[in-house]
């Protein structure tokens, strides 16, 4: 009896070292130029070429401006890791989704939509937030640069077995609740870094019933519980997310093929975890964190708890609402919350209402897939109409490497991942939440729910 | 690498939990191409805004090899910067009562040990703190030693890095010496 997690795992050691650890094999390799310049080194210091070029995709997403794409890029030191990369690719054979092609964007945006995420197989990249993947059904975790490097040098990594945990959410989803609030609930149930040193299996109705856009954004953030990753067992729902990419259209009789594999792909029924967690969905509403860590998701509304979780960064008081706290930034994008479910979310509330006055809003699409697909559904119109741009791709404000910085003291509310002080810029206070949401308070150019929200 | 056997320093403590990597090195930091001189951004915002002691922080880096921090240190990021940063800085092992997975495998990686210490030991480094007390770090039994107070903790890490430090040895010539094993690998699927 195995789960997913540990049939996967065992079906890609190359040779086990001791009881725990093994070389484990790597199907797909996403590279990005903040984290590779200093392995590409480590691999030209000893000589070596890369193992096996084709399993490796990059892009340019970091540190990329989100407007005038098409101009070269200003900033200096940002130019330089961008130009180092194309060389870098050039030298060693690598495909490069660059400024201008097709495909590029965030690394986590583009792989799924590329149709290179696929069922069964190990994924990594140097960023924490390759958790995504797992959403195919897939071990994929984040790395640092010098296992980059041994990617590079071997296509595998040293690692040892994760512990494995089930966590299942049943039970029917309220009035503007979404996968973003779901993942937040978790992580505010499970605590930063209760998941330290697992891997875990998403699970139940409410995960069953969720798009792959829906289930990219609870996988995202499984890190944001110190888990090595967390995966969804794939179903119908992730076979015609993939039969639709470019990758998988035009090889249909291979990919028949493929799905009565991947359709194998599940835990056993008496498959033992680690630890299992149960989750209410009745239970789940429109979330917001209050504090300085992911952890500290609560409904909009309640009272900030007695605890210490970054309040006084935050600059709010214990046992009061943020509600009706002025907004000063909205961020609509990321590995979290950049696809287009996303940004079709948002466009339905603004939709016919006019951004608050005391909003910057930045909506950043998280590839030029999505930037395309919205133009084509008129969703930068129906934007443009509320007073809003949309962008270019990139990860922009997530965390801030490009011009795109919430400046000092100045509140944002936030569809990204994390709310670490100064995450999105120094001195800068971010507020997580869901795209529904962040499109509600900047209408509002305050913190809203949809109580507040429905009476304007 | 460098090879790590045992250590014996003072330490510097950081009392906070859940120290981000963003902390550790903010993102603005993370545009060089290459991996030296990364100490200078060691905690920049927190010393910018004189949140930690001049003296005990000191800018050019510290004499103190060890740092005890708060549960979950190196959450978030998986950016390696973070770990340069602290070695660059001085520090060669840190004590926490939780470390992050990837920032463990990435000091490992660099040389720096992260070492999982018990809730006691750490409540009791909070108490020692000051009294020029010096941590003893033996890799070879994996022994944390306050010698002053008669005081050991075992500690577990990874026993392919534990061989990797004691040895010098570098991942990547293992793997590259098991070629044939990875291609059998790939043939048999």
């Amino acid at each position: 009896m195995k789960t997913l997690v540990e049939k996967i795992w065992d079906n890609h050691v190359v040779k086990m070292l001791d009881e725990k650890e093994a070389v484990i094999y790597i199907d797909r390799h996403y590279i990005h130029e903040v984290t590779s310049p200093q392995a590409f080194d480590m691999l030209k210091e000893k000589g070596l070429q890369v193992f096996r070029p084709k399993k490796t995709t990059a892009t340019v997403d970091h540190n990329i401006p989100t407007l005038k794409q098409e101009l070269p890029i200003e900033e200096k030191e940002s130019l330089k890791q961008v130009e180092q990369l194309r060389q870098n690719c050039k030298d060693f054979g690598i495909e490069l989704q660059d400024l201008g092609s097709k495909h590029q964007g965030i690394v986590h945006v583009i792989g799924p939509e590329m149709g290179l995420t696929i069922p069964g197989s190990t994924i990594v990249c140097g960023d924490s937030h390759t958790s995504t993947h797992g959403a195919f059904g897939t071990i994929a975790f984040g790395i640092g640069t010098s296992e980059v490097a041994t990617v590079f040098a071997s296509q595998c990594v040293i690692q040892s077995k994760p512990l494995t945990m089930k966590i299942e959410i049943n039970g029917e989803i309220g009035k503007y609740v979404t996968p973003k609030d779901v993942v937040l609930q978790v992580i505010a149930k499970i605590g930063t870094a209760g998941a330290t040193g697992y891997f875990i299996e998403f699970s139940g109705n409410v995960i069953q019933e969720m798009s792959m856009e829906g289930r990219m954004t609870v996988c995202n953030m499984s890190i944001e519980m110190g888990a090595r990753g967390g995966l969804i067992a794939p179903d119908e729902i992730t076979f015609s997310y993939l039969e639709q990419t470019d990758y998988w259209k035009n090889r249909v009789a291979d990919f028949q093929l493929q799905k009565e594999n991947w359709k194998l792909l599940k835990s056993d029924q008496n498959a033992e975890f680690d630890r299992f967690v149960t989750i209410d969905a009745t239970e789940i509403q429109q979330l917001m964190t209050y504090g300085t860590n992911p952890g500290t998701g609560i409904p909009i509304g309640s009272l900030i708890p007695n605890q210490d979780g970054g309040i006084d960064y935050m600059q709010f008081k214990q046992n009061e609402s943020m509600v009706g706290i002025p907004v000063d930034y909205v961020f609509l994008g990321s590995c979290t919350n950049g696809r287009i479910e996303d940004l079709r979310q948002f466009a339905s509330i603004v939709k016919g209402k006019q951004k608050a006055e005391n909003v910057t809003a930045w909506i950043v699409p998280g590839s030029k897939q999505v930037e395309e697909q919205c133009r084509i559904e008129g969703i930068d119109i129906i934007l443009k109409n509320a007073g809003f741009e949309l962008r270019q791709p990139g990860c922009s404000a997530c965390l801030a490497m490009n011009p795109d910085k919430v400046p000092t003291g100045k509140l944002c509310v936030s569809t990204s991942n994390r709310n670490f002080e100064g995450r999105q810029g120094k001195g800068s206070r971010t507020i997580l939440a869901s795209p529904i949401t962040a499109a509600m308070c900047a209408v509002a150019g305050e913190i809203v729910s949809y109580k507040e929200f429905e009476l304007l | 690498m460098e090879k790590f056997e045992r250590l014996i320093s003072n330490y510097t403590l950081l009392e906070t939990e859940n120290i981000d990597t963003d902390q550790i090195i903010p993102a603005v930091h993370l545009k060089s191409i290459e991996r030296i001189n990364f100490g200078k951004y060691l905690f920049s915002n927190w010393r910018n805004e004189g949140k930690l002691d001049e003296i005990e922080w000191p800018r050019n880096g510290t004499t103190n090899k060890v740092l005890v921090a708060g549960s979950n240190f190196g959450c978030g990021s998986s950016r390696e910067h973070a770990v340069w940063a602290l070695s660059d800085y001085g520090f060669k092992v840190i004590l926490s009562t939780q470390i992050a997975d990837i920032f463990s495998l990435n000091a490992l990686n660099n040389g720096v040990l992260p070492i999982k210490i018990s809730e006691e030991l750490y409540r009791h480094l909070i108490k020692l703190n000051n009294t020029n007390c010096q941590i003893e770090i033996d890799l070879e039994t994996q022994e944390v030693i306050l010698d002053s107070v008669g005081k050991k903790e075992k500690f577990k890490i990874s026993e392919f890095k534990r061989e990797c430090l004691l040895n010098g040895f570098d991942t990547i010539d293992y793997l590259v010496s098991i070629y044939s094993d990875i291609e059998n690998y790939e043939q048999a699927r």
